[in-house]
């Protein structure tokens, strides 16, 4: 039953982010009508051509991937480490990204060449993640594995004030704590070209570990008893999500929430299954940060962009109280 | 026959060494109860068997090495029902069942769905197979955590504490299935603390005291007061039931084994 649920559901969600893909390359900053944005484009128009293509395409392909990729990871995460309270980022993932990122807009690295900074970022995911699991080792609990986590998170998150302290000039600064906001803005296809690979491959690497996931639902022993290479699984998801959240935060920043709310919401359609919740959750993430994305070019009004981790934060935080409080009320 | 035996089985943990020196055979068609006090070694014991745990010593699965067989292999021969039923997320119990199946393909073609449907029938859980797995009573988990070991249709079942949290309905009624399977070919190796359910269903028993066999054979010569007052400081009192010799803890043994407390009515009344 819950099956077919699931599958629908996946129906679904891919009918709704084709519509939303659709809408976001519609809406933009400059007054262009959808028809004549088309047709332009079509009759090789320079300005509509480069509207579409250049901007606002490679902003929703980014956009679908980069939901795509939290909505996986976290799915993956909170069904590896049993709790639903696990986000991509509790590893070190996203943190280690952002201290990479920091890191080059402070020494000024971000500006020498175009990629620069998505680059940091991923060479900080890499260096954290091999911290991770230097700290934690191959067959070592989940509990040890959180707490190498965290360790590793805060070190970042210390390290990333001390930079802020440091910064030389507030132009600087601000640069800093914008970038940290997260957003899609005036990214290009070559951020595309940079990200899609790795989100690709990390989600691959993921969407193959529903079997051992549905299996951990009963604990680690008795997933082992079941034939599941625990120490092979951990690595597994650990690598995919370094990969995928680490593209993602690479190229857009720090969004929050997505890859927390997705998989909760996903998980009654789901049936409970950690592994179906995978591929649910990948869509689903997708959908809401194109809805964020939409929303933020749609409440611009003429000031500065909203940034898009500020909008997630801001409406997934007391979205994510009222689903805990339903929770709460369905099972005390 | 012997499907899982262990040959000098030790675990440590740091310098604490768990057990030492165990010698353990489960034979296809017995039900074999594994005894003993708290901390005596009976879960790591049975996670050793199971290759849960790193171990010192040998053990034969079919003949053969453990470490031989693939992991998939042994999760198709051995079922490890872990102690505490943990079920993690809000899973149809039908399908919590099915992660039986998971060593043997994916585990939702019509064959597994008979097993399924017929472990189901055996733990008295069909009437649960819609349930959320996480709305169940402790004993209901019981069953259901029962049935996905025995989905597996293993040749060995390794079960900790399966009794825990069951009423005595249950009780019997699951010592009654494991005795079932085990006529019916199974080799199992069951963790109890009820002595007097051991004695009645256990062909043999394995008591372990601080690690070690302390004795092994059947009910009637492990169950000797020196042994029971040695492996949990206990007198028991003995009731002949249908061939059967049934021991009810009663008191505890002082230092030396001699009662710790004066009972005049245990001593006359261990006549039934």
């Amino acid at each position: 039953m819950s099956f077919s649920r699931s599958r629908l559901a996946v129906i679904g969600l891919a009918i709704a982010l084709a519509g939303l893909a659709a809408l976001s390359l519609m809406i933009g900053y400059v007054d262009l009508s959808p028809r004549r944005l088309i047709a332009g484009t079509l009759a090789g128009d320079l300005v509509p051509q480069r509207i579409l293509l250049d901007i606002r395409l490679p902003r929703t392909v980014l956009c679908l991937a980069v939901g795509a990729a939290l909505g996986i990871a976290g799915a993956a995460m909170q069904g590896l480490l049993r709790n639903p309270l696990a986000e991509p980022g509790l590893l070190g993932v996203s943190s280690g990204a952002a201290l990479g990122a920091v890191l080059a807009l402070y020494t000024g690295f971000a500006d020498a060449f175009y990629l620069a900074l998505p680059l940091a970022g991923f060479a900080g995911t890499a260096i954290a993640v091999a911290f991770v699991f230097a700290l934690a080792g191959r067959h070592t609990g989940a509990t040890t594995l959180i707490l190498a986590g965290v360790a590793v998170s805060s070190l970042c998150g210390a390290l990333i004030s001390l930079i802020l302290n440091w910064s030389p000039n507030p132009t600087a600064m601000s640069e800093i704590v914008f970038w940290m906001m997260g957003s899609l803005a005036d990214r290009s296809s070559r951020d595309v070209g940079l990200a899609l690979p790795f989100i690709a491959a990390g989600a691959v690497l993921l969407l193959g570990c529903g079997r051992g996931l549905r299996a951990l639902t009963l604990g680690e022993d008795t997933a082992r008893s079941l034939g599941i290479d625990l120490g092979r699984l951990r690595f597994r998801i650990l690598v995919g999500s370094a990969a995928a959240v680490g593209a993602a935060v690479s190229v857009s920043g720090a969004i929050g929430f997505i890859g927390l709310v997705a998989p909760h919401l996903m998980r009654p359609l789901a049936g409970g299954d950690p592994g179906r919740l995978l591929p649910l959750s990948a869509l689903a993430g997708a959908v809401l940060l194109m809805l964020a994305d939409i929303g933020v070019r749609l409440l611009h009004g003429g000031g500065p962009e909203l940034k898009l981790g500020v909008l997630t934060a801001l409406v997934g935080a007391p979205f994510f109280l009222v689903l805990i409080l339903r929770t709460r009320r369905e099972m005390p | 026959m012997s499907v899982l035996s262990g040959k000098n089985l030790g675990v440590a943990v740091r310098d604490r060494q768990l057990i030492e020196g165990i010698d353990l055979e489960l034979r296809a068609g017995e039900l074999t109860g594994i005894i003993g006090a708290n901390g005596a070694g009976k879960s790591t014991l049975l996670k050793a068997l199971a290759g849960l745990l790193p171990c010192s010593g040998r053990i034969m699965l079919d003949g053969r090495p453990l470490q031989t067989h693939s992991l998939n292999g042994r999760a198709c021969r051995i079922a490890y029902l872990a102690q505490g039923h943990s079920a993690h997320w809000p899973l149809p119990v039908r399908e919590v069942v099915a992660l039986g199946r998971l060593p043997h393909g994916r585990g939702d073609g019509p064959e597994d769905a008979a097993i399924v449907d017929r472990v189901l029938r055996a733990t008295d859980a069909l009437g649960l197979a819609q349930r959320n797995v996480l709305t169940l009573s402790g004993g209901e988990r019981a069953r259901v955590m029962l049935a996905r070991a025995l989905a597996v249709e293993p040749k060995v079942l390794l079960a900790d504490e399966p009794l825990a949290a069951l009423d005595p309905a249950h009780q019997i009624s699951i010592m009654q299935l494991f005795a079932a399977e085990a006529a019916a070919g199974l080799a199992i190796g069951v963790v109890l603390h009820d002595l007097t359910l051991a004695a009645r269903f256990c062909s043999r028993l394995v008591l372990l005291h601080k690690g070690r066999v302390l004795a092994a054979g059947a009910p009637r010569e492990v169950f000797d007061d020196t042994l029971l007052a040695e492996a949990f400081g206990i007198r028991a009192l003995h009731f002949e039931h249908g061939g059967l010799r049934l021991p009810v803890p009663w008191q505890l043994t002082g230092k030396n084994g001699k009662p710790a407390g004066g009972d005049p009515v245990a001593s006359n009344s261990a006549a039934a």
